[in-house]
């Protein structure tokens, strides 16, 4: 998808252009990934939001090179700073992971290694990609966990990852993910797993971060109203497409695409100022699976404003001011 | 409850036809169906007996549900919200009678399940159905859909033969799936047809109460909006009345006619629908709204106290919320504020006034 090709090339960091993943099964190959493309900015947050199947978290897995075999990139390109990471051998990809590009899960328990203090966990990724002594590395655990605002952190460093709760655990994670100093955060569903109250924490400090660092992040959710608060663009993904991708704001208030449109109706709010109406807009059906996605666009069968080129054809990407879009809707016929 | 024994003989009258009876029960406000008071439960979380021998460790004691009390009105829905730990599955679970409370008591229609006899226990289990959160593991694999919303009608009599296989395909029909569903098995639906199979087989026994907890937790929000939407027109069809548990306070806003907020086993906020969001009356409520994302609330900044829920075996003394509480005072270290009234709102705060003002 283009989106931003005019752009100046040095405040991009991470590109990603025309990505598919492939899973050779039995029955034919399928693709959780078809041709997905966005670029992430320094200081940026972006948003990639979609429902289950939509292909968001195996992109994520496609980045950083882990990919659960069969599945493997089989187009298309990802570059981190203006070099190809696609491709790189396994070796090549650890120096990558942790030193550029740091990564945070959703459950932070399985991101944690029960049988070591916190402090050894981040001391060990500091040493790994970092050229200091065990005394810095130290100094730097140390360092990470106030900068994600664990409380008594100098006694805590000691501490085993069964004694924090879930929202601090989540935040050791972060810790561990910004230790070695990436310039690339990417982060899956970093909050589904918390309460509502720990979930705001979590995000303002990962916006922090952003700002602070110029750490440019990749946020991975199915949440619209995460992705209002928290991020700067958003790209909306479905049946393994970009279906849009835009500034989050004229995404979110002015959908190009029906399925952006029925996302944001379906989704119930607090907000004070939205009226919640009597009914959420249904749209009508669920995700397709990877063996059944339609032909044409993959959303015609659900879309209420589809039209018989839709079924035929895979509508081209239309670029719109800062946002472009894949629906005919959009094209002159 | 005085009007209890007559609702019963209504029932039994129209019991094999539909529920439809029920709809002129609706209009009445007054009409409380589930009456729950001091409802308590403890749980003991002690190590094994030579384990706190050797250690010289004491019992310990979670109260996963704390004195809660409330009503729910006959066709409405009541709904419980709350983050982990905060006690709403327990107290889901004393209502339809699958745990015994330590303390207090639910009155059904002025049955209480956990003291029933046997035979009037069947016949309240006939009008009390749950939803579970998860459509993938609450319905039997091995079992065709046909089985398992047929079940319930065998179950309690309520048709024979060829008749139970009709009932099936009205009941499918109307969760909006279609009669040939019913000789599929579970694995063939996706999760929100899954989790219309598990409101059909709710809706098998022609129940009055549906205690729903996170329905629709497990699902993707294009799925939850048609669940959601489904519940709320057979609530309007068929004069149900919900008890809906769940952490999230948007589907709350749409489903709830009064809702109820849990802090650690304790109900510390109950209100009308609109009150609750336009003038939370506690702090935690009030912290708990601002928390939640909003899809207009682009850049916002959040007011959270950046703590989290305490320790259940161990929580705070005095008022459970006074450690992250923005208005706590020293009282609130001390006692536990007692419900009372303020604006729309019963509430549990000594400083429920201030909360309106800052």
């Amino acid at each position: 998808m283009v989106g931003n090709a005019t752009e100046a090339d040095d405040d991009v960091l991470l590109r990603v252009h025309d990505l598919v993943v492939e899973i050779p099964t039995r029955h034919g190959t399928l693709r959780p990934v078809d041709r997905v493309g966005f670029t992430v900015r320094r200081g940026e947050i972006l948003g990639v939001v979609g429902e289950s199947g939509a292909g968001k978290s195996i992109t994520g897995a496609a980045i950083i090179g882990l990919l659960d075999r069969p599945a493997h990139i089989s187009g298309g390109s990802v570059t981190l700073a203006g070099t190809r990471i696609d491709g790189l051998s396994e070796r090549e990809l650890q120096r990558v992971r942790g030193a550029r590009i740091g990564t945070v899960f959703q459950d932070p328990s399985t991101s944690l290694d029960p049988l070591k203090t916190i402090g050894d966990q981040l001391a060990e990724t500091a040493l790994a990609h970092l050229p200091i002594t065990r005394r810095e590395a130290r100094e730097r655990a140390l360092q990470a966990l106030v900068d994600v605002g664990i409380p008594a952190a100098a006694e805590r460093l000691d501490a085993w990852p069964h004694q924090f709760s879930g929202g601090m655990r989540q935040r050791v994670v972060i810790a561990l993910a910004l230790i070695a100093e990436p310039e690339l955060i990417i982060a899956d569903e970093p909050t589904t797993a918390l309460d509502v109250s720990v979930q705001a924490q979590v995000l303002t400090l990962l916006r922090r971060l952003c700002t602070d660092r110029g750490v440019g992040v990749m946020l991975v959710t199915h949440d619209m109203g995460v992705v209002a608060e928290t991020t700067d663009r958003v790209a909306v993904l479905y049946a393994g497409r970009v279906a849009e991708i835009g500034p989050t704001r004229q995404v979110l208030t002015d959908a190009a695409h029906p399925y952006t449109r029925g996302l944001m109706g379906s989704t119930p709010d607090t907000s004070p100022d939205r009226d919640i109406g009597d009914r959420l807009v249904q749209i009508p059906g669920a995700m397709p699976g990877l063996t059944a996605v339609p032909a044409g666009c993959a959303f015609h069968p659900r879309c209420p404003s589809a039209m018989s080129i839709c079924a035929m054809r895979e509508p081209p990407v239309t670029v719109l001011g800062d946002t472009a879009v894949r629906c005919w809707l959009h094209e002159d016929l | 409850m005085s009007h209890a024994a007559d609702t019963t003989a209504d029932k039994t009258a129209d019991d094999t036809l539909s529920v439809t009876g029920q709809a002129s029960a609706r209009g009445d406000t007054d009409d409380v169906l589930v009456e729950v008071r001091g409802l308590t439960r403890r749980f003991d979380v002690s190590s094994a007996w030579l384990n706190r021998v050797v250690r010289r460790e004491g019992k310990r004691i979670l109260t996963a549900v704390d004195g809660v009390e409330f009503d729910v009105k006959r066709g409405e829905t009541y709904a419980l919200v709350g983050e982990s730990g905060s006690g709403k599955s327990t107290i889901a679970k004393m209502v339809v009678g699958l745990l015994e409370p330590s303390a207090g008591h639910v009155c059904i229609d002025g049955t209480d399940p956990a003291g029933a006899e046997r035979a009037a226990m069947r016949a309240l289990r006939r009008r009390i159905q749950m939803i579970f959160q998860d459509p993938y593991a609450s319905l039997n694999p091995r079992w065709r859909v046909a089985d398992i919303v047929g079940e319930p009608i065998r179950m309690f009599d309520l048709a024979r033969g060829e008749a139970v296989g009709k009932r099936v395909g009205a009941l499918l029909e109307q969760v909006g799936l279609s009669v040939g569903d019913a000789t599929k098995y579970p694995h063939e639906f996706s999760g929100g047809q899954r989790q219309r199979i598990g409101i059909a087989r709710a809706l098998a026994s022609e129940p009055e109460l549906i205690v729903c907890d996170e329905p629709t937790s497990a699902l993707d929000v294009s799925v939850q909006a048609q669940v959601l939407n489904l519940m709320r027109d057979l609530q309007r069809d068929l004069g149900l009345t919900y008890l809906f548990i769940t952490h999230d306070l948007s589907v709350v806003r749409y489903m709830a006619d009064t809702i109820g907020v849990l802090y650690l086993g304790r109900l510390v906020e109950s209100a009308p629908r609109e009150a609750l969001f336009t003038r939370p009356a506690h702090p935690y409520t009030r912290m708990l709204l601002d928390a939640a994302p909003r899809l207009d609330g682009f850049g916002r900044v959040h007011a959270t106290d950046g703590g989290e829920v305490p320790d259940p075996i161990d929580p705070p003394s005095g008022c459970h919320y006074h450690p992250r509480c923005p208005v706590a005072t020293q009282r609130c270290e001390r006692e536990y504020p007692p419900r009372r009234q303020v604006g729309g709102s019963e509430v549990a705060c000594f400083e429920a006034e201030r909360i309106r003002q800052y």
